[in-house]
């Protein structure tokens, strides 16, 4: 039997995607939430909570694009002219959150700066995420092999919807992190802070999905036609069983459950996307196999990548696991 | 901005100017593309080429701590560790910008290139950063919790993911200036034939060890700077001391095969890029009987010769050909419209090999004071050590600057055109891009620079716990067994280094 390599690596780009989200977004979660906690001490606390893992996160992003580039370069030659702003305007807000981790600890006098610096970083770069994410799903006009539309196309009110969801579901990601890190006060807040935010992003979530159907009829016939209306069906289910356990976890003050169920809300979301875009990887025109690299690059690519993903997954969990347990501020920095 | 309809200008109704216009346009475009991408890939590299030779430096430092137990290796590890993290924080925002832009600004070099260069680079995603990343935070907070010796582990696997990390980057840059291996298919893009002669491209031997060397040099020098400005102050201090005396075993031994390293460099790209030797060397004229190396002169690009030119007859074909009489051809044979510009990579060339003597002097000046048991007292040797702290840098942008404007007018050297390679984009879009990118930069790394060198300024070991003391903030994150290892360690220090930790 031939394997379909380009459907293998559009499976490995998909994991490459959610790992990042599931991974980066409570680290831009913390950012995004910085605002609202005005106390020296507890800003403190909340970035050391993910200091020691954050940039092993952010790689993720990297393989999204460097993988892009190998496996379809032709998706990545298309979106990232496409998308110029958005995509522009989330690398320099990386550039300002990424330095923040370290700057942070360096100086007195500029500590608020760098807390700017770390708050407006992390919302800029998860509400470009949020907007290029609703620009994919609108449609990207190509001619030839090239971009062909205008330099505005990805602004409209349904990729701002998109933005601000990602911006809340983020937090919602940061505080429930949070929750689980840390406890007295700091989680006190927090917990206030994942009711409002687990409502704010469950309403988004219904919003956005009662539009993307009508972003493009291929997408509407996908969802509510037999059999995938099966799908359609089941995925909203599993929705209100996550929120379910997310506001049961809340309400009963447990530590874990309240991250482990938004995490499943973001999967969820990721595999109703996935849905709408099959087969396509830049929609409405180029599909997985018309920007899939030569058979040579995928196999070789694909090679190492079996060896090397589960490496690293293993020693990311291991770097997980040597940072486990709750932030203990008496202890922390002096 | 201008709208063309059929080759009809939309605000005159007429044919005539719209060629113009549309070239006019896409320079403009090209050109801050162009100055987009050498902009912050020169910010990049230095930092690389600072943290490639600190990750090993640190594990040199970590390894000999452990053997030896000498306190002084331990505080300048958790001296160095420090400034680490911070020029590596500022290597991986500046790295990830450079991952996107061959998509937003050359999206037509990525659609063209990418069956080949994109594997590479991925294997450079999967095989270094997630390695260097994933065991940063175990390097820098982690001691107290995993132990000496998985410490030791993860310092070694930030280290060698640094390597890892020039290896591939390097493959895919020697591959764009010497393709091998390549197929051409119908839609254009170039795809792999032979992955080993990808990989294994002609020059990416020569240029792999050349710019890790400089990396060695670079972290070395800037050691060393550091070394000498705290020894003006203290000459006594042992910690000082024996970075200083590191830094310069570095610079005797390494600038040498460093030298060489170089020299069959140049070899290389004779045989491969001869348009750019030619424009490192000046030869706008050839020599059928043997041509000088000019070693200074001022190119004229009009008149096509180096005024003032300062030579040495038959050198040049000495050092590419080892023959005095070896005919070498010049520009001259080369068309206009595949002609690197002279000037930047004439000059560029020339500051690198400065800078390459110079270390060279500086080490063995130091050996000589070595010898002499006044390495330590030398206060001129200690002042030049910090004059030529950044020369590292200066000498991997120049040696850069060559590689690159050298090759030019090629992305893909003979084969795609940088004009050919460039994104449908809009010049007002690059330009502001552009704008946003410089003010960010200078605004975001002139800080960096700020604190690494406030960090610097101060001994190792100096006993105050001030607020840089960063990595010590996860000592916050409980529960695994804290181990103070100040009180640990002070048990092992010898008495010599102990009198220094205490009379700060
Ligand atoms: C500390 C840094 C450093 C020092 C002291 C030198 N170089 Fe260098 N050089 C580099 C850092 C560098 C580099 C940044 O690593 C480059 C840029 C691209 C590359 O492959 O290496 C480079 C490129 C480069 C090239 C261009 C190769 C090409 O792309 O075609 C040549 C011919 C040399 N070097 C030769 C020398 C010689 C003869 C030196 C002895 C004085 C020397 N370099 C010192
Ligand atoms: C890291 C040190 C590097 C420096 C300082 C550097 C510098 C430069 C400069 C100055 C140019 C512009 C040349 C000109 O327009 O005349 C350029 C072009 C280019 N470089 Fe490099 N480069 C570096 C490494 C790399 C690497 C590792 C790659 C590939 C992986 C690369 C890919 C390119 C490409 C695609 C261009 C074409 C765009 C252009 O011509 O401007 N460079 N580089
Ligand atoms: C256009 C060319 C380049 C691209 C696209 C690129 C991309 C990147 C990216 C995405 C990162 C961040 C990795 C992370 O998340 O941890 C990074 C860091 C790094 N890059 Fe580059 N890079 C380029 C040129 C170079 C060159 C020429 C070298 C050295 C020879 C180099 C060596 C490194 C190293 C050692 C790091 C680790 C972090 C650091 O010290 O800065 N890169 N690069």
């Amino acid at each position: 039997m031939e394997i379909d390599l380009a459907l293998v690596w559009a499976g490995i780009i998909g994991f490459a995607v959610i790992t990042y989200v599931i991974l980066d977004g409570f680290d831009l979660g913390i950012g995004i939430l910085f605002p609202f906690m005005s106390e020296t001490a507890d800003r403190d606390v909340m970035m050391n909570s993910v200091a020691p893992v954050w940039d092993g996160n952010e790689t993720w992003l990297v393989l999204g694009g460097g993988g892009l580039f190998a496996v379809f370069p032709l998706a990545y030659a298309v979106i990232l002219p496409a998308l110029y702003m958005p995509i522009t305007l989330m690398l320099l807000a990386l550039v300002f959150r990424g330095v923040a981790f370290e700057y942070r600890w360096r100086t007195l006098r500029w500590k608020g700066v760098w807390d700017v610096a770390f708050a407006g970083g992390s919302m800029v770069s998860a509400m470009m995420q949020g907007i290029t994410l609703g620009a994919l799903v609108q449609g990207i006009e190509v001619t030839g092999r090239a971009y062909s539309g205008g330099w505005w196309d990805w602004l409209t009110p349904f990729s701002i919807i998109v933005g601000v969801a990602v911006v809340i579901g983020y937090a919602l990601l940061g505080s429930t992190w949070l929750i689980m890190k840390t406890d007295g006060s700091i989680q006190n807040r927090m917990r206030r802070y994942a009711w409002i935010t687990a409502i704010a992003t469950l309403s988004l979530m219904a919003l956005v999905s009662i539009l993307t159907p009508f972003q493009d009829a291929v997408y509407f016939k996908r969802w509510f036609a037999w059999p995938s209306l099966m799908f359609s069906l089941f995925i909203p289910l599993l929705v209100l069983f996550s929120a379910k356990g997310l506001f049961t976890g809340l309400n009963d003050h447990r530590d874990a459950s309240p991250f482990v169920y938004s995490l499943l809300l973001f999967v969820l979301c990721f595999i109703g996307i996935a849905i709408s875009f099959f087969p396509y990887l830049v929609p409405p025109s180029v599909t997985i196999w018309d920007a899939a690299a030569p058979e040579k690059s995928l196999s070789f690519a694909l090679v190492g990548t079996v060896v090397l993903v589960p490496l690293i997954l293993m020693y990311t969990a291991y770097a997980y696991w040597v940072f486990r347990g709750k932030i203990n501020p008496e202890e922390g920095y002096h | 901005m201008l709208r063309y309809n059929a080759g009809i200008c939309l605000c005159c109704k007429s044919h005539t100017h719209l060629q113009e216009n549309r070239s006019m346009e896409s320079l403009t475009a090209e050109t801050l593309a162009r100055a987009q991408f050498a902009f912050t890939i020169s910010f990049h590299i230095i930092f690389p080429a600072f943290s490639i030779g600190l990750a090993s430096y640190l594990a040199v430092l970590n390894a000999l701590w452990l053997k030896t137990g000498n306190q002084t290796y331990l505080t300048l590890f958790e001296y160095w560790k420090k400034i680490f993290a911070v020029a590596f924080a500022m290597g991986v925002v500046s790295g990830i910008v450079m991952s996107y832009q061959f998509g937003t600004n050359w999206s037509v070099f990525a659609d063209k290139t990418g069956p080949i260069l994109g594997p590479l680079m991925a294997y450079e995603v999967l095989s270094a950063f997630f390695l260097e990343a994933g065991f940063l935070g175990i390097m820098l907070f982690g001691r107290k919790r995993v132990g000496p010796g998985l410490h030791m582990f993860a310092t070694a696997m930030v280290a060698f993911g640094t390597l890892m990390s020039a290896t591939w980057i390097l493959s895919v840059n020697s591959w764009m200036q010497t393709p091998a291996g390549y197929a051409m298919n119908d839609v254009g893009q170039f795809v792999p034939e032979d992955w080993w002669q990808i990989v294994f491209n002609p020059s990416f031997p020569y240029r792999l060890v050349h710019m890790v060397l400089a990396a060695y040099l670079t972290t070395a020098f800037v050691v060393a700077g550091v070394a000498g400005f705290h020894l003006l102050r203290d000459n006594e201090h042992a910690a000082s001391r024996r970075m200083f005396s590191m830094a310069m075993w570095m610079a005797v031994i390494v600038t040498p095969i460093q030298i060489v390293a170089g020299d069959f460099h140049g070899l290389n790209t004779l045989e491969h890029q001869p348009a750019k030797v030619m424009a490192m060397e000046g030869h706008y004229d050839s020599h059928p009987e043997g041509a000088p190396l000019i070693l200074f002169g001022i190119p004229n690009p009009e008149e096509k010769r180096i005024d003032y030119a300062v030579q040495i007859p038959k050198l040049s074909s000495l050092i590419l050909k080892h023959d005095l009489e070896a005919p070498l051809d010049g520009l001259d044979t080369i068309p206009d419209d595949e002609e690197p510009p002279v000037a930047i990579v004439f000059w560029s060339f020339r500051l690198m090999i400065g800078i390459g003597f110079a270390m060279l002097a500086v080490g063995i000046w130091a050996l000589w004071r070595r010898w002499k048991n006044t390495l330590y007292t030398d206060r001129w040797l200690h002042r030049t050590t910090m004059l030529m702290g950044p020369a590292g840098f200066l000498a991997v942008l120049a040696g850069w600057v060559t590689t690159e404007v050298g090759r030019q007018p090629y992305t893909v050297y003979g084969l795609l055109r940088t004009s050919d390679s460039l994104a449908p984009v809009a010049a007002p879009a690059v330009a502001t891009s552009l704008l946003a990118f410089i003010i960010v930069y200078f605004f975001v790394f002139g800080a960096g620079t700020f604190y690494l060198l406030r960090m610097m300024s101060k001994a190792p070991g100096s006993g105050t716990v001030d607020l840089n003391d960063g990595p010590l903030r996860t000592a916050g994150i409980t529960p695994a067994a804290q181990v103070d290892t100040n009180i640990v360690d002070r048990k092992k220090t010898d008495s010599n280094d102990q009198e220094h930790l205490n009379g700060n």
